[in-house]
Parts: structure tokens; C-alpha cells; sequence
């Protein structure tokens, strides 16, 4: 290379596509050139319209003690009411809450509970009419008919070194809800077999 | 009514559930025609995010038809075919009185940083989502606007989320005219970031992915200049010598959480969750825009500390920019762009997928099987 790069001087070296080339090439090509007519610019527009009549919302009803975090001044008006914590998992839910989102704790906590959740749920729907099934679950059936091996081999993809990973994630909480279960059961089978002797 | 269900990490199913109720005078409930999985939606399937729990229905872009409105609800009636942006939020907080709409304060009781998401865990507010057939929408009045009668319903469900998140990221940039424009990530965000960058004036759109068939679909749909990182020993000494060894102008984080291409940094935060997200493509993205340049960030990480390179953002005096899409405030000006034609949202689709086999288009779709871009659910048994 005889020329000096870019940086060392105090323009572009390499003249690219003028605007007229690159507007019959590309539809649309800047048509958003003014700042103006981006719609996040600027970042804050004091003032928008946003459709609310109201200066702050009326409070939906809480049915149960929302969990919330300890950096807000009071439980926010409007929350989601998806699946309360209950159990274990739940229980320590509740604790992660108590401290604060700049905590390490509070989400390492909530990812364990997250965790003990899915064992949770797992123990409990083999007692149901719907236990889980990790074959349906998994979606894994998809494989036979959506080319599983020309997807993954032969396209320099970067991701299939880590792929065998994924079943032992998935086992994880079987494999932990079976070891409850059977200790579950030792300590059932020994409770009844000692009174007696 | 039917719903598909997290069961814990990679396993989903679709259950039978109650139709939800309207807990809120400014609730809808609104049934379901067509709805999406997103790239955000495999951080929850993968068990990245605290808080996600057994039980909880995810999906957060959707379209549909009114079914029920709470009492002071007006801009919308039973009926009406509405979009739904994928932010929850109020209109009337502090941050939403400035466009701030993915940050609102009134809507999220477990996180203060993080506004609300429908179907995206309790940390982003515990709402269920729209993977189902039909959903609780809150403040009706302010977050879902009727499709308009041009639009096709397909581009509506694209305009929810991973269309005006790209156009959003383009605008994080900044971009000025005849900027070289780096993107990280050919997703469906990535894929339009990419198409969105010309818009503001791009001089030349670069897209860095390792999957060789959305590198393709970058060429065709987004006319940009494609680099596969896998061929290259190093993907940002290549970025170096293609921009004659300045950088680019600005660099696009469309990857996230979950991105490839350094085993210990994927593997520490995606199965051991041991770091808010892998910032293999944020790090590639700093060290590879030029000094003074713009970083801009809309692939998502959790909350947790992630090993990210601050020195050298530091040191090269970068502007990072980055935040969850407003979407409803894109909404006007992308209107306007999908009817001229510059943008046909739903071109990326690749996939429509029952809801009863939602468990397959997850699997599809984390595994990236058979050429998947975006797949979309649609409602119905089939
Ligand atoms: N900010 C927002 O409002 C917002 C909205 C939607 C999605 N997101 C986030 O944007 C990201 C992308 O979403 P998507 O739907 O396009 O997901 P996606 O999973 O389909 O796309 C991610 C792409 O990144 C590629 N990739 C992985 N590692 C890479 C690397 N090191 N360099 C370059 N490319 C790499 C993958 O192969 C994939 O094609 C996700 O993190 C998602 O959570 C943010
Ligand atoms: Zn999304
Ligand atoms: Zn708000």
C-alpha cells in the first residue's frame, strides 16, 4: 500500500457512491436525512400526545401482596397478574424483592428461584392428567422435518459448538425432580417401616 | 381458551386457560389473529431473564380484534382490528409525557429500569402475552391503534416490534449522511436496522452475522455488503482494513444477550447464566467503530452485570446509545414509508406457525432450523 490510510489524514480517502447513485439504487434512500423527520429525534419530546386523559391512572385492585421493587415509591397503578409466587420459588421470589435491582443478590436470587420453579413444576405434573412431556415440550419433533442436519453442518455456523449443551439444561430439573422423589419416597418408606420394631 | 405456557428453560406448551379479564377501566381484551416469536422471546425459552416463571404465556407482538373494553376506554371499541405495540405503558408518567414510552414508570411494579412488556417475564411487570388467544391489554387508550385499511395484516404484526426496533436502532446512530453503517446481527431487527439505515443517508451498510442464510436475506432485502465473522480470524481487524483502518461511523447492536462467536463468553451467560448476556457483538461493535463514533444498542441483555470492554468506549470517546424500542412513536413516519414502498415489514417472514405447534416454532426458531428469519403464530388449531 503506497497511500496512507484513512485516519492518518484529515478526510476519507475512498470517495463512495454519490447521493444521487445510492437514491436510484435504494428505495427510499434518504428520505430521512433531516433529523426532523426521525420520530425519536430529539430523545425527549416534552408534550407529546399519547391518548391519556388522565394525570395519573386510576389503581387497578390488588388481589394478592404484588411483589415489587424497593425503588419505587409505592406499587405502581397497573401491573401484570400472571402466575403469583407460590412454593419455594415463590418464597424466595419474595426475599430477592427486598433488595434492590442495583443488588447482585436480588437477581441471582430470582434466576435460583426461576430454577426451583421449573423442579417445582415439573414434581407436581406427574401427579396431574397432563404431566410434563420434554419430547412435546422441547419441540425437538420439529427436527425430522425442518433439515436438521443441512441447517447445522456445512454453513460455518458459529453456534452448534455449544448445541449438545441444551438437552442437559433441559434435563436439569428432571433429573433434580427425580432425585426429590425418590429420597421423598426413602424417607416415606422408612417413617413406616420403624414405629413397629 | 388456548395458550402456549412456559414450562422451564427450552420447554413450552400450549395449555387451556381462562380468557383473561378486564382488571383496569382502560383494559382491552383483545382475541388474537396473528401473532410472532421474537429473538427476544428465546432470552425466556433459554431461562435468561429473572423472574420468568412456570406458568407464564409469552408474546409480546400481536394483532387482533377488540373483544371487551373497560369502562373509560375510547379510542378503541369491541370490534375495531387493532396492532399493539409490544411496550405496556401509561401515556402520563414522567417518561411517557416525553415519548419515553418503553420506559414508564406507572406499569412495571417489579423493576423501576424496565417499562413493561407484554408476555416478557415479571421483570418487565408480570403481564401475560399474546401467544394465546386472546390477551389483557392495558391503557387501551393509549397503546393500540386500529390497522389501517391499507395495511396488510402480516406487515401490521411485523410494525409491533422487530420493524420500528431497527428503524429505532438506525436513529440511535445518528447517522449522517454518507456514514458507513456497521450492523451486528442479520435477525429480524438486524435486517431492518440495516434497510433502515439507508433511509437516513447511509453511504454504505455493512451486516456482520455467521448464519449464511440471513446473511443472504441482508444482500436481497436490505442491499447491504454482508460478512460472515466465522470466515474471518478476526471479524474486527476485517471491519478495520474494509473501512481503509478508520472504523465505521456507527455500529448497530441488533445480536444481544445470546450472541455467538467467543465460547466462553456465550456459554457463561446463555446456559450458566452466570452474566447479564454474552457481549461478544457489543465488544465487536466498540472496537470496531471509529473514534468518536456511535454505538447503537437494541439487542437486549438482562439485568445482571455483563463483561462489557467500557475502557475502550472510553478511551475511543464513543457515544452509546441504546434503549427498548417506543414503538407507537415510530408508528406515523413508518406508516408513511410502508406505503411508499420502501419497507415491506413482513418480507422477513419466513414462517407461519398454528399455535398449537408452538412448541416446534420455538424449537425452530432457537435451533435455526430450515432457513428461519421470522416466524409467525398464527391462531386456529390446522
Ligand atoms: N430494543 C428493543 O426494543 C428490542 C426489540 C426487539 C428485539 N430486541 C433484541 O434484539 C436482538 C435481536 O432480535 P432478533 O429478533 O433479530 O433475534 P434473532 O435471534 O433472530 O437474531 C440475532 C442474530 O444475531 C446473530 N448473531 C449471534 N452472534 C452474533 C455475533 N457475535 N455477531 C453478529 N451476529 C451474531 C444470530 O446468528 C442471529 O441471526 C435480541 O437481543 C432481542 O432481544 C430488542
Ligand atoms: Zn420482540
Ligand atoms: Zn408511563
Amino acid at each position: 500500500m503506497t497511500e496512507t490510510a484513512t485516519p492518518y489524514i484529515a478526510n476519507k480517502r475512498i470517495p463512495r457512491k454519490s447521493a444521487d447513485e445510492l437514491r436510484a439504487q435504494i428505495p427510499g434512500w434518504g428520505a430521512d436525512l433531516d433529523p426532523a423527520d426521525r420520530p425519536s429525534y430529539p430523545r425527549e419530546q416534552p408534550g407529546i400526545e399519547t391518548g391519556a386523559r388522565w394525570d395519573f391512572p386510576e389503581r387497578q385492585p390488588e388481589k394478592w401482596p404484588r411483589e415489587r421493587s424497593v425503588e419505587h415509591a409505592f406499587l405502581p397503578p397497573v401491573f401484570g397478574t400472571s402466575t403469583p409466587p407460590a412454593g419455594v420459588s415463590g418464597a424466595i421470589r419474595k426475599y430477592a424483592y427486598k433488595y434492590s435491582e442495583g443488588r447482585a443478590a436480588h437477581w441471582l436470587l430470582l434466576i435460583a428461584a426461576d430454577r426451583v420453579d421449573a423442579t417445582e413444576h415439573h414434581l407436581k405434573s406427574l401427579a396431574t392428567l397432563h404431566p410434563d412431556n420434554p419430547v412435546t415440550e422441547t419441540g425437538v419433533l420439529s427436527e425430522f422435518s425442518h433439515h436438521p442436519i443441512h441447517s447445522r453442518y456445512g454453513q460455518k455456523r458459529a453456534d452448534v459448538n455449544h448445541q449438545w449443551m441444551d438437552p442437559i439444561i433441559v434435563a436439569g430439573p428432571w433429573v433434580m425432580a427425580a432425585v426429590g422423589l425418590a429420597a421423598a419416597y426413602k424417607t416415606l418408606r422408612k417413617e413406616r417401616t420403624q414405629p413397629d420394631d | 381458551m388456548r395458550a402456549m405456557v412456559y414450562r422451564g428453560p427450552y420447554k413450552v406448551r400450549v395449555e387451556e386457560k381462562d380468557i383473561p379479564k378486564i382488571e383496569h377501566p382502560n383494559d382491552a381484551i383483545v382475541r388474537v389473529s396473528k401473532g410472532a416469536i421474537c429473538g427476544s422471546d428465546l432470552h425466556l425459552y433459554h431461562g435468561m431473564m429473572p423472574d420468568t416463571r412456570v406458568g407464564m404465556t409469552f408474546g409480546h407482538e400481536f394483532v387482533g380484534t377488540v373483544h371487551e373494553v373497560g369502562s373509560s376506554v375510547q379510542n378503541v371499541a369491541v370490534g375495531d382490528r387493532v396492532m399493539v405495540p409490544f411496550n405496556v405503558y401509561c401515556g402520563s408518567c414522567y417518561f411517557c409525557s416525553r415519548g419515553l414510552y418503553s420506559n414508564c414508570h406507572n406499569v412495571n411494579p417489579n423493576a423501576t429500569a424496565v417499562g413493561g412488556i407484554y408476555g416478557y417475564s415479571h421483570t418487565c411487570g408480570g403481564y401475560d402475552g399474546g401467544q394465546a388467544e386472546f390477551v389483557r391489554v392495558p391503557f387501551a387508550d393509549v397503546g393500540p391503534s386500529k390497522i389501517p385499511d391499507w395495511m396488510d395484516e402480516e406487515d401490521a404484526v411485523l410494525l409491533t416490534d422487530a420493524c420500528p426496533t431497527g428503524y429505532f436502532g438506525a436513529q440511535l446512530g445518528d447517522i449522517a449522511e454518507g456514514d458507513t453503517v456497521v450492523v451486528f446481527g442479520a435477525g429480524p431487527v438486524g435486517l431492518f436496522a440495516a434497510k433502515s439505515s439507508w433511509l437516513m443517508g447511509a453511504g454504505r451498510v455493512i451486516v456482520v452475522d455467521h448464519l449464511q442464510y440471513r446473511l443472504e436475506k441482508a444482500r436481497s432485502f436490505a442491499h447491504a455488503e454482508t460478512f460472515n465473522f466465522v470466515e474471518y480470524d478476526d471479524i474486527v481487524v476485517h471491519l478495520k482494513k474494509e473501512t481503509d483502518y478508520l472504523g465505521a461511523d456507527v455500529v448497530i447492536d441488533a445480536v444481544g444477550a445470546e450472541a455467538d462467536g467467543n465460547f466462553l463468553q456465550h456459554v457463561t451467560s446463555s446456559k450458566l447464566k452466570l452474566q447479564g448476556g454474552s457481549p461478544i457483538a457489543l465488544n465487536w461493535a466498540i472496537d470496531s467503530v471509529r473514534k468518536g463514533g456511535t454505538v447503537s444498542v437494541v439487542g437486549a441483555y438482562g439485568p445482571i452485570f455483563s463483561a462489557v470492554k467500557f475502557g475502550d468506549a472510553m478511551n475511543k470517546g464513543l457515544t452509546l446509545r441504546m434503549n427498548q424500542c417506543p414503538v407507537k412513536r415510530q408508528w406515523p413516519r413508518l406508516f408513511e414509508h410502508v406505503r411508499n414502498g420502501y419497507l415491506k415489514p413482513s418480507d422477513i417472514v419466513t414462517h407461519r406457525i398454528p399455535l398449537e405447534h408452538i412448541a416446534e416454532g420455538y424449537h425452530m426458531f432457537s435451533s435455526k432450523l430450515d432457513n428461519i428469519i421470522k416466524p409467525l403464530v398464527v391462531a386456529g388449531q390446522s
